[in-house]
Formats: C-alpha cells, sequence, structure tokens
C-alpha cells in the first residue's frame, strides 16, 4: 500500500517522527493525498511490528523517532522495482455508470457525458493552470527543490489521467452515435427485459452487446433535450 | 455569461448562423452562436470534426461571412464593413495561426513577423524593430534572421504566433496550432499563448486535445454548430489545498 511505501522512502533520508512525515509526504505530492497524523502513527506501527522500521530514540523536542531497518530498505528496494499492478483494475465509478445508463429508462447517456466532460476539463483547467504555476517557479526561480519538482510529476498525472477520461467520454459519445445510427430499427423486443433479447446477448461482455438491442443504445439520444437533439440530422 | 474581465470584449459573435448550399443540400454549420471574448481571455473550441469549430474561426476573423448575425472585431461590426475596411481590420486587429504555421518560405522569421506591418504601411525598418522585439518576447531573438526550414516546427509556430500578435493586434485565433507538434512541443506553444493572453490578448482557439484546451479560461463545447456547455476555470487561489496559496 502506498502510503507505508511513502513513509519508508522518507525515512531512507533519515530519522523522523510521525508529523513529520505527514508533512514531507504532503509537501512531495502536493497534498493531492492528505493524510492524517492518526493514519502515519497507525503505519508507523504496522512497519515496527513487520520489522521495516524501529524506534530510534528522541529528538530534542521528545518526539519519538523513527529509523528504517535493513528489511525496510530491501522492501523499499522491491517496491520501486515492481510495477503498479494494472491487472486489477480498481473500481471506476464513471465506467460503471457509463454501463449503467446504457439504456437506462429516463437517462439520456449523451447528457451523462455531457456534464462529465464539463465537469473532467474544468479540473483540467484547474490543474493546468497550477502547472503553470509550478512550472513558472521552477523555471523562474531555477530551482530545483525535490518537492517541486515531484509536485509538478503529481500535478501532470492528474492531467494526463483526466485528459484520458475526457478523450475516453468523446470517443463513447461518437461511438454511440454510431451504433444508434447503423442499429435496425427498434422494435418491441427492444423493450422487452434482456433475458427476453436471445442467446446473443447475455454474454458477460456488455459491449458488443449494447449495440444489438438496437433500443438499448439509441435510448437516450432520441430524448436528447434543447439544442442538443436538432443537430443530429447529419 | 458574465467575466470579471474588462468592459468591452475584443471579439463578439452575435447570433451568428451560417448555412451551406441550399434547398436539399443545405447544411447549418453554425446555429446561433454567441459568444464574447474579452482583453486577457483565452476561449477554446471544442467539438468533434463537422461540429463548426473552423467555421466559427474562419467567421470571427473575416475569412468567411455569416449566413446572418454579427462579428464585431474591436467595436466594427466586419460582417457590414467595406471590402477596403474589412481588409484593414485583418491587418491591424487579427492574427491567425494555423496547424502547418503558413510562414513565407523565401522570407526569414523577422521578415514574416514584420510583413503585415509592412503592409499596413510601416517603414521596413521600424516593421524590423517591432518584430525583433515581438521575436524577442518569444524567445526567438536568436533566430530573426532563419528561414522557416531552418526552423523545428515548434520555433516556426512561435514566430506565426509572433507575426499574429506583432504591433497593436490583440485577437489571435489559432485552429488546431499544436496539431503538427509532438506533445511537448505543443505544450510549449500553448503555453506562450497562454502567456501572451494573459498580457492582454484575447485568444480563441480551437482544438480537439483536451489536455491543450485546458490551457483556456473558458472551454466551449460546440456540437452540430451550436455551443452545448462551456466551463470556466476556477479563479481559486487554492485547488487542491493550501499548497499553492503558499508558495
Amino acid at each position: 500500500m502506498s502510503i507505508r511505501h511513502g513513509l519508508l522512502a522518507l525515512l531512507e533520508h533519515g530519522p523522523r517522527y510521525g508529523s513529520q512525515l505527514r508533512t514531507e509526504f504532503e509537501s512531495r505530492t502536493g497534498s493531492t493525498w492528505p493524510l492524517n497524523v492518526g493514519q502515519v502513527y497507525t503505519t508507523l506501527g504496522r512497519l515496527e511490528r513487520d520489522g521495516l522500521v524501529a524506534q530510534n530514540g528522541e529528538d530534542g523536542a521528545g518526539h519519538a523517532l523513527y529509523a528504517i531497518t535493513d528489511a525496510g530498505r530491501t522492501e523499499l528496494r522491491t517496491w520501486f522495482e515492481r510495477p503498479v499492478d494494472r491487472t486489477s483494475p480498481a473500481r471506476d465509478e464513471l465506467a460503471i455508470k457509463l454501463a449503467m445508463a446504457v439504456g437506462a429508462p429516463g437517462v439520456d447517456i449523451r447528457e451523462v457525458i455531457q456534464s462529465q466532460r464539463r465537469h473532467t476539463v474544468k479540473a483540467m483547467q484547474d490543474y493546468t493552470r497550477l502547472k503553470a504555476q509550478a512550472l513558472t517557479a521552477l523555471e523562474g526561480t531555477g530551482s530545483r527543490e525535490r518537492d517541486d519538482i515531484a509536485w509538478l510529476l503529481v500535478l501532470e498525472q492528474l492531467i494526463f489521467q483526466t485528459e484520458a477520461e475526457a478523450r475516453w467520454l468523446d470517443h463513447c459519445e461518437s461511438r454511440l452515435i454510431r451504433l444508434s445510427a447503423t442499429a435496425p430499427p427498434p422494435t418491441a423486443a427492444a423493450h422487452a427485459p434482456a433475458s427476453e433479447r436471445g442467446p446473443g446477448n447475455t454474454g458477460a461482455r456488455p459491449g458488443p452487446g449494447a449495440g444489438t438491442g438496437g433500443g438499448g443504445v439509441g435510448a437516450g439520444s432520441g430524448v436528447a433535450p434543447g439544442g442538443r437533439a436538432e443537430g443530429r440530422a447529419r | 455569461m458574465s467575466t470579471p474581465l474588462a468592459a468591452q470584449p475584443v471579439l463578439r459573435l452575435q447570433n451568428l448562423t451560417r448555412v451551406h448550399g441550399s434547398g436539399a443540400t443545405e447544411v447549418h454549420a453554425l446555429r446561433g452562436i454567441d459568444l464574447d471574448v474579452h482583453p486577457g481571455e483565452l476561449v477554446a473550441v471544442m467539438g468533434p470534426s463537422g461540429s463548426g469549430k473552423s467555421t466559427l474561426l474562419t467567421i470571427a476573423g473575416g475569412l468567411d461571412t455569416p449566413t446572418s448575425g454579427q462579428v464585431v472585431v474591436e467595436g466594427t461590426d466586419i460582417t457590414t464593413a467595406g471590402v477596403k475596411e474589412l481588409a484593414a481590420l485583418r491587418r491591424r486587429s487579427v492574427g491567425y495561426v494555423f496547424q502547418d504555421y503558413n510562414l513565407i518560405p523565401a522570407l526569414t522569421a523577422a521578415e514574416n513577423v514584420s510583413l503585415p506591418r509592412e503592409l499596413d504601411g510601416m517603414s521596413a525598418r521600424k516593421a524590423r524593430v517591432e518584430a525583433l522585439a515581438a521575436l524577442e518576447e518569444m524567445g526567438l531573438g536568436h533566430l530573426a534572421d532563419r528561414f522557416p526550414d531552418e526552423m523545428s516546427g515548434g520555433q516556426q509556430q512561435r514566430v506565426a504566433i509572433a507575426r499574429a500578435l506583432v504591433g497593436d493586434r490583440r485577437l489571435v485565433l489559432a485552429d488546431e496550432p499544436t496539431g503538427a507538434l509532438d506533445s511537448e512541443t505543443g505544450e510549449s506553444v500553448l503555453a506562450l499563448l497562454r502567456a501572451r493572453c494573459d498580457a492582454g490578448a484575447a485568444g480563441v482557439l480551437v482544438t480537439h486535445e483536451p489536455r491543450f484546451a485546458a490551457w483556456a479560461d473558458r472551454v466551449v463545447f460546440l456540437r452540430d454548430g451550436a455551443i452545448v456547455d462551456q466551463t470556466v476555470r476556477s479563479e481559486a487561489d487554492s485547488l487542491l489545498t493550501g499548497r499553492v496559496a503558499e508558495a
């Protein structure tokens, strides 16, 4: 888990106490993932239990210091060397929402897509503004502070992530338009429960099945409100 | 929509429509577009191909005429302006940046940038001084005497932005300016365009790349010739947390 390894990485620079670790973690990642002191001490407790850190006296102000152990260093090396697992994807609320919006009664999937796109692009605008500030700071001062560089990398990750989402949303929209344009005319069967649609549509993969129902994909697009509907003639 | 920026927009599009062809082959490229762009503002126009992005830009720049509606640049309605007035306005008020740079290959960077000023009647010497200053602002002072084919794509595009904004021109219309550039170069071109807008220019950027559109103050979504949505970036000092506020 990343907090564990994040703390080990910080402790590799020398012994530290809990709230110091919290400050350094946040400063490195621009507080993108805020930690509370409780989490830090709980994690330190587990690391100590696993022999990866050890208590190391107190500083002048009486803070209990923790130091990384040899086993901790080995664990840290392994973490850096091993790729982050992407084979069991984390649950993604947006993907689940769109999957559920396909053919959902009373839901205009294109509206769902557009309202998400607005939100996502706005987040990108905000991240980009922070990035422009971070770049100006780095270039203006010539500073090569470890924390400033780390923060820039984290920000750019947020930008690339939102960009991927915005592109995927664009893709979903054009995919749905293409599928509804080539779909067979909707029939009564289109509104029947999925179980009655025939064996071809009961597979586990939602993608291809969405098109075969005809009404499934088209359900939202025909009822787009306002100016959205009129332009669909092309 | 309301904006905290200065009152008079550099560009105002009012109820703009553009119909290509007629009868059965009639195509509504733009349907009732309203858009104001103020000094200091960069507006990105996003939309799938065929949504009317480029038509919007060519009409805003007076390169095409709307079927109905108004295009007001620096207070002048260019849809009712005479041919000479329009030409002068295009030369003095509007700069274009295209995907393929459109620099004149037989002219150096400085000559490319000074050309619109000379066409406007400025002496060659004065125009060169201005051009050098504009190139300097783009960090290209050392390339002033290079020809386009002696420069990288990113450098050529920066020359094109210098040309678009040389003199008093405050409106830059950019059509996929990063389209031919790699990701990092494209971004530096956008950062530059952003900086020119922060310095007081008004910009309209047409792009299908969300990451580049994200440099804008406002992103306008176009679908089938109509603005269906838009988004404005936050003005708050701290977005994620206090980190930036303390910087």
